[in-house]
Formats: C-alpha cells, sequence, structure tokens
C-alpha cells in the first residue's frame, strides 16, 4: 500500500482491479476529498517531482449528485490533459452546495515534454467501478477505479 | 475495502473446457454463465470474474449464456474476456461490455526478411519504431488531421488512409469489416472527445499496447498450409504485431456515454448490480446514438492501427534500404477484441438479428461466413492472440465451433493474474529490460513502470489459454509468434 504523506491524501489499492488502478482518496472537507482524488491522477500520470507548473486552466462544473461531480471533475482532467498537453501537479478546488453542487478548479501544469518530465500512464478512463464517494466519521472518502 | 467473491459452489463442468453456473446461482440471472477455461486457468481465474458475468447474464436480452473466455479476468463491470450477445428488438447495449477503449485491436504483418536478417539491425529497427510510432502519456501522432479530415476518419476508418497514401489496397480486405463500419455518425460524437483525439492518430497509447517485431519458429508453425495462406511462409520469418486502440478519442465517448446512460436506466426501468453496467435499449435513441458513436471510434482505432503500419513500412524501408513492396510487408490481418456489432446468428434453429459484444474478445468467424472478405472464405478468418511481451503471441483461425457455441468469438490475450502494483514490487523495469534483453527480446519503453507492469509473470501462460481455446474448438492455432523487439506504451 502507497500511503502518501503523513496525512492520508490517497493510497492506490493492489487487489481490486487486476489489469486498472484503483485508489482511495480522502478529504476533511469536500474541496480537499477532491483536490486529493485529482493528485492521485496526477501521480498516475506523471513524476511530480519531475513537473514544474507553468501553466494554469481554470474550469467549473455542477451536478446535483456529489459523486457524479468527482467522475465528471476526474474525467475532465483526462480531458485536458490530451486537449492540452498538459500533466498536472497543483489543484486548487472549491465547492458550493446551493441546489446543485457548483465546482470552480484551478489545475496546474506544463506542456508534455519526455525529456522534462518522468512520464507514467497514459490514463483511458474514470470508470464507475466500484465508484462511490462518502462521509464516515469526519471525513469524506472516494474510491475510484482508473482504466490503464 | 476488497471485494471477496467466493467461486461459486454450484459450477458445473459441461465439458472438458466449459464450465456453466446455473441462473439460480444470483437473484435476476435470465441466462446461465459459461465460462470456457481448462481446469488450471479456471483455478486460478479470481473470483471476481465469476461475479461479474453473473452480472451481465442478468441484462435484459440476453441470448443463450453470458460468456467468459479463457484469458477472462477481473474488469469494471463485464470481465475483461466477456461475451454476450443481446436481442435487437427488445436487449439492450451497455458501454461496459465493450470497454473504453474501443476497437482496441491487434494487426498483424508480415515480411519476407528472416531472423538473420533482422538481428544485425533490431535495435536499429525498435528505435526507429520508438520514435515514429509515439507512445505514453500525451503523445502525438504525425497524421496532423484537420477537424473535416477527422470527420472522414471517423466515417471511413481505414479506407481513408489507404485513400491518403497511407497504406495499400489490399490492406482492407485483410481488415475485420474492411477497416470501416457503415453506421458511423459523427453527429453523435461530443466535440470533447474530438478534441481529445484529434491529434493522437498514428500513437500507440500506454498500458499493454505495444508494437512488436516476432520471429517465427520451425516448431511453432501448427498448420502449414494455413500459415502459407496467410503469408507465413517459412520459419524463421520476421513479422510485426501492433497492439492499440481509439486512443483518448474513444475513452471519451465511452465517457461520455456511461455518464448519459446511467442517467436514462430508471427512464427505461432497467436495475444493474454494477454502475459500470449501465444500459439502454439498443432500439433507444440514446442506445442509437451510442451504437452510431461507437462506430466512430472503431473507425478511428481501425485508422490509427492503419497509419501505424504505414510507419511500420516506412521504418523498415529505411532500415533496410528496400521499399516494402519487395519486403513484402503484407498485412494477415486486423481484428478488433473490444467492440459491439449486429450480427447475424442462430438461435433455436432460427437465425436472428443480435448485439453481440466483445470485451477483451476476439471474434473467430469459420471459412464461408458472409462478412469475410473473398480471400478468407476457404481459410475462415485469422484470429490473433497477443501474449506478454516476454511470451509470444499466436495467430489462430476461426472455427463452425466458435459460430455455433461463442456467437463466433474466442480469447483475445493471455490475460492478467496480478496486479499493476503487485508487478512493480516484484520487479524494477531496467531490470526487467536488462533481463529481456538476455532472453534475446530488446524493448524500449517510455515508462520503466510501466513496462515492469507489463512483466511476463503478470500474465497468465499464453499456452494455456490457446489450449483451452483449441481443446474447446472455438479457435485453431496456426503458428506461434516469439518476440524479438518490442516498443512498449
Amino acid at each position: 500500500m502507497n500511503i502518501n504523506n503523513d496525512k492520508r491524501k490517497y493510497e492506490f489499492l493492489e487487489n481490486v482491479a487486476i489489469a486498472d488502478i484503483a485508489y482511495e482518496a480522502y478529504g476533511k472537507d469536500l474541496n480537499e476529498l477532491f483536490e486529493n482524488a485529482a493528485l492521485a491522477i496526477f501521480e498516475l500520470s506523471a513524476d511530480l517531482k519531475t513537473i514544474y507548473a507553468k501553466g494554469k486552466i481554470e474550469f467549473q462544473l455542477d451536478n446535483e449528485k456529489i459523486d457524479n461531480l468527482l467522475y465528471d471533475f476526474l474525467s475532465e482532467i483526462l480531458f485536458l490533459k490530451d486537449s492540452k498537453y498538459m500533466v498536472f501537479n497543483k489543484v486548487k478546488v472549491e465547492i458550493k452546495q446551493n441546489k446543485k453542487y457548483n465546482l470552480k478548479a484551478i489545475i496546474e501544469g506544463d506542456t508534455i515534454n519526455p525529456q522534462k518530465q518522468r512520464l507514467e500512464n497514459d490514463i483511458k478512463a474514470v470508470t464507475m467501478h466500484m465508484f462511490e464517494v462518502k462521509k464516515e466519521k469526519n471525513q469524506w472518502k472516494a474510491r475510484v477505479v482508473v482504466d490503464i | 475495502m476488497q471485494q471477496n467473491f467466493e467461486k461459486p459452489k454450484d459450477i458445473r463442468q459441461v465439458d472438458k473446457t466449459i464450465w456453466e453456473i446455473p441462473t439460480s446461482y444470483k437473484k435476476g440471472m435470465l441466462v446461465p454463465a459459461r465460462i470456457y477455461a481448462t481446469k488450471k486457468l479456471l483455478d486460478g481465474m479470481d473470483n471476481g470474474v465469476f461475479n461479474q458475468v453473473t452480472n451481465v447474464a442478468c441484462l435484459p436480452g440476453i441470448q443463450k449464456y453470458a460468456f467468459c473466455m479463457p484469458d477472462g479476468h477481473w474488469g469494471y463491470g463485464f470481465p475483461i474476456g466477456g461475451v454476450a450477445a443481446f436481442d435487437s428488438e427488445t436487449g439492450v447495449i451497455s458501454p461496459g461490455g465493450i470497454g473504453f477503449d474501443i476497437n482496441c485491436g491487434m494487426r498483424l504483418v508480415t515480411t519476407n526478411l528472416t531472423f538473420k536478417d533482422v538481428q544485425p539491425r533490431l535495435r536499429e529497427l525498435v528505435d526507429t519504431m520508438f520514435s515514429t510510432v509515439p507512445s505514453g502519456v500525451g503523445s502525438r501522432g504525425f497524421v496532423d488531421a484537420n477537424k473535416s479530415q477527422f470527420k472522414e476518419i471517423m466515417e471511413y476508418g481505414s479506407k481513408w488512409c489507404v485513400e491518403n497514401n497511407y497504406g495499400w489496397k489490399e490492406d482492407l480486405e485483410r481488415t475485420e469489416g474492411y477497416g470501416r463500419i457503415d453506421w458511423a455518425e459523427p453527429e453523435k460524437v461530443s466535440s470533447k472527445a474530438i478534441e481529445r483525439g484529434m491529434k493522437q492518430l498514428g500513437t500507440l497509447g500506454s498500458g499493454n499496447h505495444y508494437l512488436e517485431i516476432q520471429v517465427v519458429k520451425a516448431e511453432n508453425i501448427f498448420d502449414e498450409d494455413l500459415a502459407k495462406k496467410f503469408g507465413i511462409v517459412e520459419p524463421e520469418q520476421v513479422v510485426v504485431m501492433v497492439h492499440c486502440g481509439s486512443r483518448g478519442f474513444g475513452h471519451q465517448i465511452g465517457t461520455d456515454y456511461l455518464r448519459i446512460f446511467e442517467g436514462v436506466m430508471k427512464k427505461y426501468n432497467i436495475d444493474v448490480y454494477d454502475r459500470e453496467l449501465a444500459c439502454a435499449p439498443f432500439q433507444s435513441n440514446e442506445g442509437q446514438d451510442y451504437y452510431k458513436a461507437m462506430a466512430c471510434a472503431a473507425n478511428m482505432a481501425f485508422a490509427n492501427r492503419q497509419v501505424i503500419l504505414h510507419r511500420i513500412r516506412e521504418g523498415f524501408s529505411k532500415v533496410f534500404r528496400t521499399e516494402a513492396e519487395k519486403l513484402e510487408m503484407h498485412m494477415v490481418y486486423d481484428v478488433a477484441h473490444n467492440i459491439a456489432k449486429l450480427e447475424e446468428h442462430v438461435i433455436d434453429g432460427k437465425k436472428k438479428k443480435l448485439v453481440v459484444h466483445r470485451k477483451g474478445s476476439t471474434r473467430a468467424f469459420p471459412p464461408h461466413h458472409p462478412e469475410l472478405a473473398k480471400i478468407f472464405k476457404e481459410t475462415g478468418q485469422p484470429v490473433i492472440i497477443g501474449g506478454s511481451m516476454e511470451t509470444g503471441s499466436f495467430l489462430l483461425v476461426g472455427t463452425q465451433k466458435a459460430m455455433d457455441e461463442t456467437f463466433g468469438s474466442t480469447a483475445h490475450g493471455s490475460g492478467r493474474t496480478m496486479s499493476r502494483a503487485a508487478a512493480k514490487h516484484q520487479v524494477r523495469g531496467e531490470q526487467l529490460q536488462k533481463d529481456m534483453e538476455k532472453k534475446g527480446i530488446y524493448v524500449k519503453a517510455t515508462s520503466m513502470s510501466g513496462l515492469a507492469e507489463e512483466a511476463g509473470f503478470a500474465y497468465k501462460n499464453i499456452n494455456d489459454v490457446i489450449d483451452a481455446v483449441s481443446q474447446a474448438g472455438i479457435s485453431k492455432p496456426v503458428v506461434g509468434l516469439k518476440p524479438i523487439g518490442n516498443v512498449k506504451g
């Protein structure tokens, strides 16, 4: 198990999806949960230590359901990776709950360059397999399986 | 939090390589599930397979059985190795039964070179392929298609490539469905999918995708006559195999429609065990839209493998200073293993149109099947099963038994037995690269950890998979192919 940092941000799960990669992300609130879930995607794509953020992308999403919002948020990152040709290492999320959940996100990263970054997996998609967002005691938790 | 499933107690052996789980196993099963495997492979299967294949057996309109092939393993929604056919009037279509990598598939190309010719230049050859066929995260291809060209690619697939000088005319008849699915409708594809995938034509991707240089060994020719008909004419002959799909374009279409389908299941009164089994009636607007968008991705994948072939021919031609035509770089075949298609099959003695889903399963049509090109009428359809990059791959041929039993389907690869993380704990990419070189396989990869994840020990023994499909009679081995050079995505 790869436990990132002293304060658990996310954890890769080894025996959940044999050909793919599963992880759990944690957060004290929804903002932190979403940020950590995004960081796990960033780390799967490239070694974060080799990325120097030079570009910034802002986007907004909304959804009535929190799990669908997370699914769309992570899928948006994969879309931006390919369409903007970037890998990312920083993320800031702000979620407000009115009638719907409204999300504002800023992600930062750099143009892909195999000479500069240590690239890892070209993630195909976020799957709905065992996909879950829930609150346990005082902590938010999400389970994600990505197709590699 | 791991999901623990038990192997079903009431699994029954129907034949030497067929195992059946009855409908009584799970509430809602409409048909039994059947797993094609030797006892050894069945015992080694992760228990998630049994859960997933029986979930599929609950989907509306499913016909005969929910199948899992011998290389089956736990996937998302459907197991990898899953085959399911649905009534085209009353049944469903499910993106989870196809996979995000729509028309991921295999292409095999011959040369008239032998191992002796290639060995001294192997490094140069692999390095050339590595630089001309980009792989890994965010790679961009050499075909700089604009939006209107990309729209044509969505509609015409390989045909567009050949018309634009990225291939030979004969390549088309050697591709499943002539490399073009004619029910594609670009209007059903989101602008996001186009934006994501437009510049990726000519790229391998990552994960288990590869471009491999292989050699035919005398002891691996199992049917000399058929091998010759497919273009494998002598021992020591060198061939090239490609495994890749529709890249970000297909992945985005899968993502878009998964969300759409999830939102309409209630409307159609469909309940599923797993969100990844989201589906819609095939005849519904959403079902038809997905079917047409999926065809666009399938065409893009055919085109992707076609332009990659063009690069392979250029590369060989450059390294050996001989034209590709003179090197006799003919295609053996190109076949999809992640796709759904409307096909005619016999159910209870009657011909019926079915939506056949193959997810990690290869079509294996017999001789004289009306969908095969003339050149394969007598032989049957070539089937390409890719092994791990260390163990080798196989060329087989489709059979009537596959048509009768498994909707004309067989296995697609060796199938993982070990998770990616576990494989990385066992070996480092750099070490694996050295070990493989000692075994005579020169490999080049964009990601060393990605390489480690694809180590041979993480997969089932391909020979066991071939034994199983061969014993079951759902395809027949023609030639085994041994890797000597590999570009890994």
